[in-house]
């Protein structure tokens, strides 16, 4: 039996910018009444590909069919009279204004030339109760849960007659109820024929709402695929996109001296760890976890992206507040109200965003090594040029550091060797926990080579590392220990001795049913 | 699926949601401080000095104050935006000079309005263009523009020039009975018609919706496909407008151009609106309440003036911390929403 025409087909999709090329002949179809997901690590094309289809960005080559017909549009608002609605992965709409007007501004119903409030209420009042939403449309949306403002958002967006509606990342900001109650409202635009595509980091949700998927890694086109038959472990192989048979054969080689030291530091019975976080959580960004890390130990964080390893790092280091748990540090209760009580703790955490949470790029080289430093010493007690000089010229040579001119401004250097300077920056206030988010991410073998061997080094001087990384061979390498996470909950904490990538792949794909 | 089922609830749910509306939300409240504050005011003023509770003392408010009521609207426009005009004080002067120099040279008095109200209008527009386009900040752009219409005024004439035209006189001098003895001027009427064009405006047009939109911040109000630009510029055009016509309408009070006058008028309507209960950062704000801000500022002085014995500084430090409580009081309000 022939398929129905499918409502959108995109066609060997390529778009390039300077020096990436974003989507390489991705091709890409949606059928009416159909949940579609698109699935992908960052960086694989994921929201390219939507912006293509939204007009955002313009195709190199390619094709894009909408109903049989050529698509061509020019942003946003002509994707939209189009038919295709999106609703965007942050809630984009006006919190200082009513729910009605957030339905319907730029299409309010008017008489003689005013706004008529009272058809503008009774139209939004039918769009809502249509998803079964009910608020007062005269409400200020600012009032009403995000949950709720993300419904609204989609009420916006399938009052335009959608005959795609796109939802980017529509789960980030909801609890487990809210979910349900978007995925009843999803099912219902279903049965109207309307096809959804759906974008998420929640492997779970994928599996429950959408009919097919679409991997794309690296800005390739891997598969399309039915949701009932490909298996979890499969989809995050493509997503990944190791075969298990190559990563199994991958891993025991580096490790071995690893779990030597850890055992080494099991034997130690009575060694209390370095911090232990009881029940540690934050509603709507992580579930409650233990975690403990001793002296000396890696511990490896692996998950997929929106997993919530950085969340966790940020609870441990007081960018993010706790509201659940327990945190004591050399077994004494703490409470890390910011990064920087976190640093007198010496607790320092390197961020994911090298660029924007990490380097300043308008500073040296040397200034920015020793920035933490100075912030720990107070602004009062400028520290001495010459001192800054020793400093910088030690961490030049010790993590060569390229080009090794502590003058150079930062933002000329290569993201490796920034990478290196943020590394510095921290060893240079002597932290015990250094947790580092990604800190390999988007930089060269060499670098990475080089900035692996400088952790296992630091651990075996007794410095703890939280280290987190996408890359599971990675974390397999370096850590002592591996705690997984899955969907924003820690589900596994494994000591790595004969672990391999698959095992671990496995309960990242399938935790909860184990 | 339960829609027959929900119906009777919901028709209940929104009769009671109706009755809701009529209860003023907290959206309301720094309006409705003010409003208390005022008639606190007033019902003080009226304990302490005779004569005070006077109908015509409630009107004088209006007469005296219907240049700043004009300014006033403008700057909720922009304020609202999140943007903020520093020019209206130098427009006001340089609409003053203008016409004061056209009708010493014999212009008629209708052309001289219209003359003025055209060049407020295109100040305006230039300086929305210069912040759209050239994305500078509107404190900076509306400061040179301050500089800008001060300067000009120089130009024009060193000394103050007085006005003799008869139009001019008898729109200063015309008494309008409006019953029991009471009165007011053609101002307050023109100041009035400015209050209610604004507040359609802003409530029951598309154009006036997208100004909050606007003053929401971020880019949603462009991914939802509003006008913004348009309106962003036509917003300081409107500032620019109302300048202008506060110009006329302070020019009808004084019957005099003077490149000094109006200084710091600027900040007289940017305390109206914020007592009024806008917020600086915009968003949210009530041309209405930036009217009861004007009263609030005019019945001040009105009590310092029947006091008698009070320098007229006191309407400067009265003023000064009725500001400071009333941005506290927002901060609170806004910190406790979130």
């Amino acid at each position: 039996m022939s398929e129905p025409a499918p409502v959108v087909q995109m066609r060997g999709i390529s778009i390039a910018f300077p020096g990436v090329k974003a989507l390489d002949g991705v091709d890409f179809r949606m059928f009416a009444g159909e949940v579609h997901s698109l699935m992908g690590e960052n960086g694989a094309g994921k929201s390219t590909l939507i912006k293509a289809l939204t007009g955002v960005y313009e195709v190199d080559t390619g094709s894009i069919v909408l109903d049989g017909r050529p698509l061509s549009v020019n942003g946003p608002a002509q994707a939209q009279e189009a038919g295709i609605s999106t609703v965007y992965q942050e809630v984009n709409l006006l919190s200082n204004l009513t729910v009605a007007e957030n339905i319907l501004l730029g299409r309010e119903p008017r008489k003689r030339g005013v706004i008529d409030w009272k058809a503008m209420r009774a139209r939004a009042s039918d769009l809502l109760s249509g998803l079964n939403l009910d608020i007062d449309p005269a409400s200020l949306l600012g009032e009403h849960s995000l949950a709720v403002q993300q419904l609204v958002a989609i009420a916006r967006a399938i009052d335009v007659q959608a005959k795609v509606l796109i939802l980017d990342e529509p789960t980030s900001s909801l609890d487990a109820d809210e979910v349900a109650e978007l995925f009843r409202v999803i099912r219902g635009l279903k049965q109207r024929g309307v096809a959804i595509l759906f974008v998420s980091h929640f492997l779970e949700q994928v599996y429950e709402i959408s009919d097919r998927l679409t991997v794309l890694r690296n800005g390739r086109f891997v598969g399309e695929y039915l949701t009932d038959e490909i298996l979890r472990i499969e989809l995050v192989h493509k997503m990944i996109g190791k075969e298990v048979a190559v990563l199994e054969g991958l891993d025991h080689k580096t490790h071995a001296s690893a779990s030597a030291s850890a055992s080494a530091g099991d034997g130690d019975g009575e060694s209390k760890p370095l911090i232990q976080a009881i029940g540690l959580g934050s509603r709507g960004s992580i579930a409650p976890f233990d975690l403990d890390v001793y002296e000396g130990e890696v511990v490896g964080l692996a998950g997929l992206l929106g997993s919530g390893r950085t969340e966790l790092a940020r609870l441990l280091s007081g960018v993010d507040h706790a509201d659940s748990g327990e945190l004591s540090i050399d077994g004494v209760a703490a409470r890390l109200r910011t990064p920087r009580a976190a640093l007198r703790k010496r607790i320092t955490y390197s961020s994911e965003n090298r660029r924007s949470e990490g380097i300043v790029e308008d500073l040296t080289v040397r200034d920015n090594i020793v920035l933490a430093l100075q912030a720990d010493r107070g602004w009062f007690r400028r520290i001495p040029k010459k001192r800054q000089d020793e400093l910088a010229a030690s961490y030049i040579q010790a993590l060569n550091i390229r080009p090794p001119d502590p003058d150079a401004l930062i933002r000329n250097l290569s993201g490796g060797n920034q990478q290196k300077v943020l590394l510095a920056r921290w060893l240079a206030v002597a932290p015990r926990l250094l947790i580092l988010d990604e800190p390999t991410r988007g930089i060269d073998v060499g670098a990475k080579a080089e900035i692996q061997k400088l952790v296992a080094e630091l651990a075996d001087n007794g410095m703890s590392v939280i280290f987190i990384s996408a890359e599971l061979e990675e974390v397999l390498r370096l850590s002592h220990r591996i705690a997984v996470m899955r969907d924003r909950e820690k589900i596994a904490d494994i000591a790595n001795d004969d672990v391999s990538v698959g095992q671990v792949m496995t309960l990242i794909a399938s935790g909860a049913e184990e | 699926m339960s829609s027959q089922a929900a119906s009777p609830v919901s028709r209940a749910d929104e009769r009671f949601r109706a009755l809701r509306r009529l209860i003023p939300g907290s959206r309301y409240v720094s309006v409705l401080v003010t409003l208390g504050l005022l008639i606190a005011m007033f019902i003080a003023g009226s304990a302490r000095y005779r004569g005070f509770a006077s109908g015509q003392v409630v009107l004088n408010l209006f007469v005296d104050n219907a240049f700043l009521i004009v300014l006033a609207v403008g700057t909720t426009f922009v304020i609202v935006t999140g943007g903020i005009d520093l020019s209206i004080g130098s427009v006001v002067a340089l609409s003053t000079m203008i016409a004061a120099s056209l009708l010493r040279a014999g212009w008629p008095p209708l052309v001289v309005i219209a003359i003025v109200l055209l060049a407020g209008s295109t100040l305006g527009l230039l300086v929305g263009l210069v912040i759209h386009y050239f994305d500078i900040q509107p404190f900076i752009a509306t400061l040179a523009a301050m500089f800008f219409a001060r300067g000009l005024c120089y130009v024009i004439s060193l000394d103050a020039i007085s006005i003799s035209d008869p139009f001019f006189v008898a729109m200063a001098q015309t008494r309008i009975p409006v019953g029991g003895g009471m009165q007011i001027t053609p101002s307050v009427i023109i100041a009035v018609l400015a209050v209610i064009v604004a507040f359609v405006v802003l409530h029951y047009t598309r154009m006036g919706r997208t100004v909050y939109a606007i003053g929401n911040g971020g880019q949603s109000a462009m991914l939802m496909g509003l006008p913004v630009t348009r309106t962003k510029i036509l917003v300081y055009v409107i500032s620019g407008f109302c300048a202008a016509l506060g110009g006329v309408l302070f020019t009808f009070y004084t019957l005099s151009g003077y490149s000094l006058t109006a200084v710091g008028m600027e900040l007289d309507a940017i305390a109206a609106v914020v007592i009024g209960g806008t917020i600086l950062t915009g968003g949210s704000g009530y041309v209405l309440g930036s009217v009861l801000g004007v009263l609030v500022l005019g019945l001040i002085q009105t009590i310092i003036s029947f006091e008698g014995t009070l320098s007229s500084w006191w309407t400067k430090i009265v003023i000064g911390a009725l500001l400071l409580i009333f941005v506290v009081l927002q901060r609170l309000f806004i910190a406790r929403r979130r």
